[in-house]
C-alpha cells in the first residue's frame, strides 16, 4: 500500500512521517514512534486508554487514522512533565494512588489534564461523570477522583 | 524509623504516571515483526481446508503458519504450579482439531502491524463443525481433583440434619462466567538466538513460562530467558502461559526475526482463561435460636474437555461457621470450551457468594439480624481441620465494620428504607481467604556506590510488589527506602512462586528479608575482621544497623556505612530461600476474614441498582503499606461491583461463541459507578503465617462484596435474586 506524507507536532516537536494510510493515531505513536507511553486497551474506542491531546482536545487516538491530521498538534503523556518537574496532576495521581497496575493512567492523566482545562471539574460528582469514558480494572476510580479534586483546587 | 507499616507512596510511581513505565508488547526488537492470530469461528469440529492464497501475496506478508506447516513440537510433559492435575493445555497447530471457539487456527507475521491485520482478515477457513455442548446443567459431571476424596468432604450427617432443623433455607445460586479484562491485553515478543529463546511476555509467574515454553519447543530450561517487569492487570489470566506464547515463538523461528504479537481484546476472551460458570446448591438448617446444624453446600463450575480446571469453590464451607454437620461436594461440567483459570479469589469469590447469600435468607427465616447471625456461629476453631486459628479476626471485623457503617440503625424489614422515591438496602457478607505461603527465593547484593540491590522473579500487577519488597528490605538492611532497588520480573532472578494466591507478599517478602538478613550478616562479618574498620574486633551480636550504617551497639560512635565497607571489600552479594514453617502449619489454620457492608440505592421503577458506600473491615495479618493495601481493597470493591451488578461472558448457544467480547459489551464499572469506598485494618499480630506477619490482601478483597451488594438489594427490594449478575430485568 502506498504510504502518505505528513507532518505533525508531537511533545513539541516538529515530525515528519511517511505512513499506510490504515495506521491509526495510536498505533503511530506506538509502532512507528516508539511513544508507547499511550497504551493500547481495546482498539475499539471502548477503554480511554489511548486518550491523547490533538490540537488541546482529548480524543481516542486508536479511533482516528494518523493521516486525518496532517499539520495537528498532539501532546503525549511523555510530553506532559517539564523535564524532571512533573504536571500537577501527574503529580497528584502518586500522592493519591490513583492507580495500581498504570496501564489505564496515562490515559486517565491525559483525560484528566482535559477535564481540568474544560471546567468539568467542578465536583466529585461531575469529575466522575467527565472521566467515565476512561475505565480502569484495578478500581482505582477513588484515587483518580481525588487527584483532580486536588489539582482543580490547586489551581483556582 | 521503620519503612514496614508506613504508608509511602509507590517507588514506581514517577515511571507509570510519564509513560515510562515499559509493558511486555512494548520491548521493541531490532528488525521485528509483527503477528497476528487467525481465530476459529466455530465451537466444535475440524479445520476442512484453509485458503491463505491471497493473504500471502499482499505486501509485507511473510508467513502464514497453521497445522499444515507449524513444526511438529515437542510438548514434554509439564505441570505447573498453575495448571489444572487432570487434562493436557491446548497443542497449538498440532493438528486439524477445533476444541472451542476463537481456538487458534493460524498465524500471519507481516512487516508491519496494518499489513498483518489485513492479511489475517484475507485468510479464509472452512470447517466441518459440530454443535458444542455447552450447558453445565442437566449433564453429567465429574468429581472436582479427580476422585471423590478430592470432591466431596463431610463431617457428622448434613442431610439428617437438615431434615430435622425446625429452620432451613435450601436454594441454587448461580455466578455468570467471568473474564479477567485487564487493561494491557496479553502480549508477547519473541526472539532466537540460535537455539536460545528470550520472550518480554505478560506473565504473573515468568519461571514457570520459562520452563513451560522450554518444555514446548524441547529446550533445555536455560535457553529460555523471560522477561516482563510491569503487568497491566492481569487478576489471574497471566499465571498461566497461554498457547499465543507459543504462536510468537513459532512466529519468530519460522521468519527468523524477533516477532510481536498482541491478542486483540476480542481474542481475551477466547484462550486465556475465565473464572468459571457455577451453580451452587446451599442448604441451610439452624436451631430456632440461629445456630446452624446442618450446612449442605453442592457446587458445579464448568471446565474445558481437554482439561479439568479446580477452583476452590466449597472449601470455605468447612471453616466458616461451627456447624457440627456439614457435607460439600464439587462437580465439574467438561464443555467444549476454553479452560477456565483462576480469577481473583478463585472459588471462594464464588463459594463465598453462595454461602453468605444463603446466611442472609437464614437470618431472614430466622427474623435474626444477618450480623448477630454470624457471630453466634463464630467457631472457636477450624471445625473442618480440627485444629485452631493461627488467628481470626472475624469477630472484630464484623464489630468494627458495623459501627463505622452504622448498621445499627438499619431497619430490619426489607423495603423499610427510602430516599425520596429510591428504596434503601443494606447488606453485608463475611469475607475470607487462606493465608498462603509458598517457596521463594531472593537476592540482595550491597555495592560501594549506588543503592543495595535486591531481586526476585516475582511480579507487580498492581498490588504494589516493588514498593512493599523495597520497605522490607529497607528495615532488614537498617537502610532508608529511597537506597534500596527492588527488581522483579526476569526468569534469571531467584525462583517465586506465581503472582496470585495472595502470596507474594508472605512468600517473597519473607525471602526478601531472609536475603537481606544474609548479606547484612555478611557486611557485619566483613567489618569486624578487617582492622582498617571502627568496627574490627566487635562481637557480631553486638552490631546493629540503621541509617545505612552498622554500628556497635554498646558504642553507637563506632559505626560504618554500608557502603564504606562495600567499597572496601568489594560488593557483598547473599541469596536466601525461604519455605514456610510446615510444622507450624500443621498446628494451625491459616486464613484472612473480614466483613463487608454495603448500601445500594435500588429504583423502584427502572430497577437501576447504584452501590452508595462500602466498608469493609479486614484482618489479614500485619499491613506493610497502608496506602496500596487500602487501594487493594477498595479496588477490589471495584471489582465486586462488577461481579454483582455487571460482568457476565455471554456464549452463544449455537456455537460457544462469547458475544460480549468487547471493553464495550462486557460491562466493568467506571468511575460514575463508584462512591464511598471505605477500607480499614483490624489489627491482628500473627506470629505463625511467616515470618513478617502477613496475610495477603489481593483476594479477601473480592470476597464478601457480591454477597454483600446482593443481600443490600434484597433488603431495598424484598426480592432475592440468586444470579450474578444482577440485573435491571431481575428487578423490575
Ligand atoms: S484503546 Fe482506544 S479506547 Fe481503548
Ligand atoms: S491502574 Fe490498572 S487499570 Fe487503572
Amino acid at each position: 500500500m502506498a504510504t502518505s506524507e505528513i507532518e505533525l507536532t508531537i511533545n513539541g516537536h516538529l515530525q515528519r512521517l511517511s505512513l499506510d494510510p490504515r495506521t491509526s493515531l495510536l498505533d503511530m505513536l506506538r509502532e512507528h514512534l516508539a511513544l508507547h507511553g499511550t497504551k493500547k486497551g481495546c482498539d475499539q474506542g471502548a477503554c480511554g486508554a489511548c486518550t491523547i491531546l490533538l490540537d488541546g482536545k482529548r480524543i481516542n487516538s486508536c479511533l482516528t487514522l494518523a493521516v486525518m491530521h496532517n499539520g495537528a498538534h498532539i501532546t503525549t503523556i511523555e510530553g506532559l512533565a517539564n523535564g524532571a518537574e512533573l504536571h500537577p496532576l501527574q503529580a497528584a495521581f502518586i500522592e493519591h494512588d490513583a492507580f495500581q497496575c498504570g496501564y489505564c493512567t496515562p490515559g486517565q492523566i491525559m483525560s484528566g489534564v482535559a477535564c481540568l482545562a474544560e471546567g468539568h471539574a467542578a465536583s466529585p460528582e461531575q469529575i466522575k461523570a467527565w472521566m467515565s469514558g476512561n475505565i480502569c480494572r484495578c478500581g482505582a476510580y477513588p484515587g483518580i477522583v481525588s487527584a483532580i479534586t486536588q489539582t482543580a483546587n490547586a489551581s483556582r | 524509623m521503620n519503612a514496614i507499616g508506613r504508608p509511602l507512596p509507590r517507588v514506581e510511581g514517577a515511571a507509570k504516571v510519564t509513560g515510562a513505565a515499559r509493558y511486555a508488547g512494548e520491548f521493541d526488537q531490532p528488525g521485528q515483526a509483527h503477528a497476528v492470530i487467525v481465530s476459529a469461528t466455530v465451537g466444535l469440529g475440524r479445520i476442512a481446508a484453509i485458503d491463505v492464497a491471497t493473504a500471502q501475496t499482499l505486501p509485507g506478508v511473510l508467513a502464514v503458519i497453521s497445522h499444515l506447516n507449524a513444526p511438529k513440537l515437542a510438548y514434554s510433559p509439564h505441570k505447573g504450579f498453575i495448571d489444572p492435575a487432570h487434562g493436557e493445555r491446548l497443542h497449538v497447530f498440532q493438528d486439524d482439531q477445533i476444541r472451542f471457539f476463537g481456538q487458534p487456527v493460524a498465524v500471519v507475521i507481516a512487516d508491519t502491524l496494518d499489513q498483518a491485520e489485513h492479511a489475517a482478515a484475507a485468510i479464509h477457513v472452512d470447517y466441518a463443525a459440530r454443535t458444542p455442548e455447552l450447558r453445565i446443567e442437566g449433564v453429567e459431571t465429574l468429581p472436582a481433583g479427580g476422585s471423590h476424596a478430592s470432591a466431596y468432604k463431610a463431617r457428622g450427617d448434613a442431610d439428617a440434619a437438615l431434615s430435622q432443623a425446625p429452620v432451613k433455607v435450601d436454594a441454587v445460586y448461580r455466578i455468570a462466567r467471568e473474564n479477567h479484562n485487564p487493561m494491557e491485553p496479553h502480549a508477547t515478543i519473541a526472539a532466537w538466538d540460535g537455539d536460545r529463546l528470550h520472550l518480554w511476555s505478560k506473565s504473573q509467574f515468568v519461571t514457570n513460562e520459562q520452563v513451560e515454553i522450554a518444555a514446548v519447543f524441547g529446550l533445555p530450561a536455560d535457553h529460555v530467558h523471560v522477561t516482563c517487569p510491569f503487568i497491566g492487570g492481569a487478576f489471574g489470566t497471566a499465571l498461566r502461559t497461554w498457547p499465543h506464547v507459543t504462536i510468537a515463538a513459532i512466529g519468530a523461528r519460522h521468519v527468523n526475526r524477533a516477532v510481536k504479537l498482541v491478542l486483540t481484546r476480542r481474542q481475551m476472551f477466547y484462550t486465556t482463561g475465565h473464572r468459571p460458570r457455577s451453580m451452587q446448591r446451599v442448604a441451610l438448617g439452624a436451631g430456632t435460636d440461629g445456630k446452624l446444624s446442618a450446612i449442605v453446600h453442592e457446587g458445579t463450575a464448568e471446565t474445558s474437555r481437554y482439561e479439568q480446571f479446580v477452583e476452590a469453590l466449597t472449601t470455605i464451607t468447612s471453616y466458616l461457621y461451627s456447624c457440627p454437620n456439614v457435607r460439600s461436594s464439587h462437580g465439574l461440567a467438561p464443555t467444549d470450551t476454553s479452560t477456565p483459570t483462576y480469577m481473583r479469589a478463585p472459588g471462594e469469590a464464588s463459594g463465598v457468594f453462595a454461602v453468605e447469600c444463603a446466611m442472609d435468607e437464614l437470618a431472614g427465616a430466622l427474623n435474626m439480624d444477618p450480623v448477630s447471625l454470624r457471630l453466634l456461629n463464630e467457631p472457636s476453631i477450624d471445625e473442618g481441620e480440627n485444629r485452631p486459628f493461627s488467628s481470626r479476626s472475624l469477630k472484630d471485623c464484623i464489630e468494627q465494620g458495623a459501627a463505622r457503617f452504622g448498621w445499627s440503625r438499619r431497619d430490619p424489614r426489607p423495603r423499610a428504607m427510602r430516599d425520596g422515591r429510591l428504596l434503601i438496602g443494606w447488606g453485608m457478607a463475611t469475607a475470607t481467604y487462606p493465608a498462603f505461603h509458598a517457596p521463594a527465593g531472593a537476592r540482595a547484593c550491597l555495592h560501594g556506590n549506588g543503592p543495595a540491590e535486591v531481586e526476585a522473579a516475582a511480579s507487580d500487577m498492581g498490588p504494589g510488589t516493588y514498593t512493599s519488597m523495597t520497605q522490607v528490605a529497607a528495615d532488614a538492611l537498617g537502610l532508608p527506602p529511597e537506597h534500596v532497588l527492588f527488581q522483579l520480573g526476569r526468569s534469571d532472578f531467584p525462583r517465586t512462586p506465581p503472582h496470585g494466591g495472595s502470596m507474594t507478599m508472605a512468600s517473597v517478602g519473607s525471602a526478601v528479608q531472609a536475603a537481606c538478613l544474609a548479606v547484612r550478616a555478611k557486611a557485619v562479618q566483613a567489618a569486624i575482621a578487617d582492622a582498617r574498620s571502627p568496627l574490627f574486633g566487635a562481637a557480631a551480636a553486638d552490631i546493629d544497623a540503621a541509617d545505612g550504617s552498622l554500628f556497635v551497639k554498646s558504642e553507637p560512635a563506632r559505626r560504618e556505612t554500608y557502603a564504606t565497607i562495600a567499597a572496601r571489600h568489594g560488593s557483598i552479594e547473599a541469596e536466601a530461600t525461604c519455605s514456610p514453617d510446615e510444622d507450624a502449619r500443621k498446628r494451625f489454620s491459616m486464613h484472612s476474614f473480614g466483613a463487608v457492608f454495603t448500601e445500594v440505592a435500588v429504583d423502584p421503577d427502572l430497577g437501576i441498582v447504584r452501590v452508595r458506600r462500602a466498608v469493609g473491615a479486614y484482618g489479614c495479618g500485619r499491613v506493610i503499606n497502608p496506602r496500596l493495601a487500602r487501594s487493594q481493597c477498595t479496588g477490589g470493591m471495584v471489582g465486586g461491583i462488577g461481579m454483582a451488578l455487571m460482568e457476565q461472558t455471554l456464549l452463544d448457544p449455537r456455537d460457544g461463541r462469547p458475544v460480549n467480547a468487547s471493553m464495550a459489551d462486557y460491562l466493568v464499572p467506571v468511575n460514575l459507578d463508584v462512591n464511598e469506598l471505605d477500607a480499614i485494618f483490624v489489627e491482628e499480630d500473627d506470629p505463625h503465617v511467616n515470618a513478617l506477619g502477613v496475610k495477603g490482601v489481593g483476594e479477601i478483597a473480592l470476597t464478601g462484596i457480591a454477597p454483600a451488594i446482593a443481600n443490600a438489594v434484597y433488603h431495598a427490594t424484598g426480592k432475592r435474586v440468586r444470579a450474578l449478575p444482577i440485573r435491571i430485568e431481575d428487578l423490575i
